[in-house]
């Protein structure tokens, strides 16, 4: 079982480490703006939430878990916040800097 | 393994000081110093100092982040007359020597210091039963060293009276920053209200835990700043005109209760500040109470800025 676990979080964890490094190169290699913050709001969204989920079994009390599902909830309200915000920025001032 | 990512961070780090230096646009600045702030946030989880990381991520990344923020954005129009200026060679050779000066004695002072270096933590460890708090830095803010603590409350406020005498005549007395149209189907109205109750409790939560765990006012106020601005970006509510005389109380009341303590510690514990035995921590956490509020309205009211409207809502 502990194995398992172990072999889990790995997988999880790597999961989650490829999709904030393609979410990088998105954001670095992306032509426009609107694109780019597609690339980033996808690391946001499933890497860190993968790399939640591998951590899950690792943490010792139910309250350190809830604490990481909470993070990563946090993240996906602020995130797609922030992302919403400077779409329609982009797309009221008609520019794509 | 840990020194691969220490090297790593201190690498990133000074690629990005450098960055933040030789950046040509300012906004560019900006961004490099508030990654450099949460990765200094990093370094400092790494020290096991997380009360200092807390406040570097609160304050030193967080709030001073937005604060250059607002400045970079008002600067924007005068930046090109600004740039077409170039100082003369000699005077940048000049700024240049200065700050390597300043860099080296830096440096040379940190690498004289003696190996181990001096230290008065053993004596707060050993003293810090006194004050019945568990957390040594808030013995030392609030105990040890309290006379600093209640300095920094004080200059705060100078701070927040040096933002707001840059107000116009006829907008002294207003509201500031300014007005905000809620956009009742918007995602910003959403999440200002969605993210303060849960922001407001974790704020209570880190400032109340931090008698005892690494947290505290400074911490707890900035977030619940932030989650005042984010009612105020959304238009969810206004900023109180800065003449209003309940706001005026509630900024002098923490410091003024800080004194209220030292004084009667000086009557009946013999110094100013200092706490009669059996009353440390009940002291402590009035102090702490009394300044919750206060750090809270001037850390927001620093970032709102100067009055620019009437009174009218």
């Amino acid at each position: 079982m502990k194995l398992f676990l172990d072999l889990w979080t790995v997988v999880a964890v790597v999961a989650g480490a490829f999709f904030f490094f393609a979410g990088t190169v998105g954001l670095l290699r992306f032509p426009d703006s609107l694109t780019r913050l597609h690339a980033l709001s996808k690391a946001d969204n499933l890497g860190l939430g993968l790399v939640v989920l591998g951590l899950l079994p690792q943490v010792d009390s139910v309250s350190a878990g809830l604490k990481l599902v909470g993070i990563w909830l946090l993240v996906l309200l602020s995130g797609a916040t922030a992302a919403q915000w400077i779409a329609r920025t982009f797309r009221q001032s008609g520019t794509d800097p | 393994m840990i020194e691969i990512l220490n090297f790593g961070l201190a690498a990133l780090i000074l690629g990005l000081a450098v960055w933040a230096v030789v950046a040509r646009e300012a906004p560019a600045a900006v961004v490099g110093f508030i990654v450099y702030g949460l990765l200094l946030t990093l370094v400092w989880l790494q020290l096991q100092g997380i009360d200092v990381a807390l406040t570097e991520a609160a304050i030193g990344g967080g709030l001073t982040g937005v604060l250059l923020i607002n400045a970079a954005v008002r600067l924007r129009s005068t930046e090109s007359t600004a740039r077409a200026q170039r100082p003369s060679a000699s005077t940048r050779w000049l700024a240049a020597a200065l700050s390597a000066t300043v860099t080296g004695a830096l440096a040379i002072c940190v690498l004289a210091l003696p190996e181990p270096a001096p230290t008065l933590a053993p004596e707060v460890l050993a003293n810090i039963a006194v004050t019945e708090v568990g957390n040594p830095i808030t013995a030392v803010l609030l105990a040890f060293r309290a006379m600093d603590t209640l300095l920094e409350a004080i200059v705060l406020l100078f701070a927040l009276i040096g933002v707001w005498s840059l107000a116009p005549d006829r907008a002294w007395g207003g509201r500031p920053g300014l007005l905000q149209q809620a956009d009742p189907n918007g995602m910003l109205d959403y999440v200002a209200r969605v993210l303060p109750p849960i922001g407001i409790v974790a704020g209570i939560y880190i400032f109340w835990i931090g008698a005892d765990y690494p947290g505290g006012k400074f911490q707890g106020a900035t977030l619940l700043a932030a989650m005042w601005l984010l009612v105020m970006m959304a238009g969810l509510a206004d900023a109180p005109p800065i003449s209003r005389s309940w706001l005026r109380w509630l900024l002098v009341a923490g410091p003024l209760a800080f004194i209220a303590v030292g004084v009667v510690g000086a009557v009946t514990a013999g110094a100013f500040l200092s706490y009669p035995h059996g009353f440390a921590k009940t002291l402590i956490l009035v102090i702490e109470f009394a300044l919750m509020p206060t750090l809270t309205l001037i850390l927001g009211l620093i970032l709102l800025g100067a009055p620019l409207r009437g009174e009218a809502a």
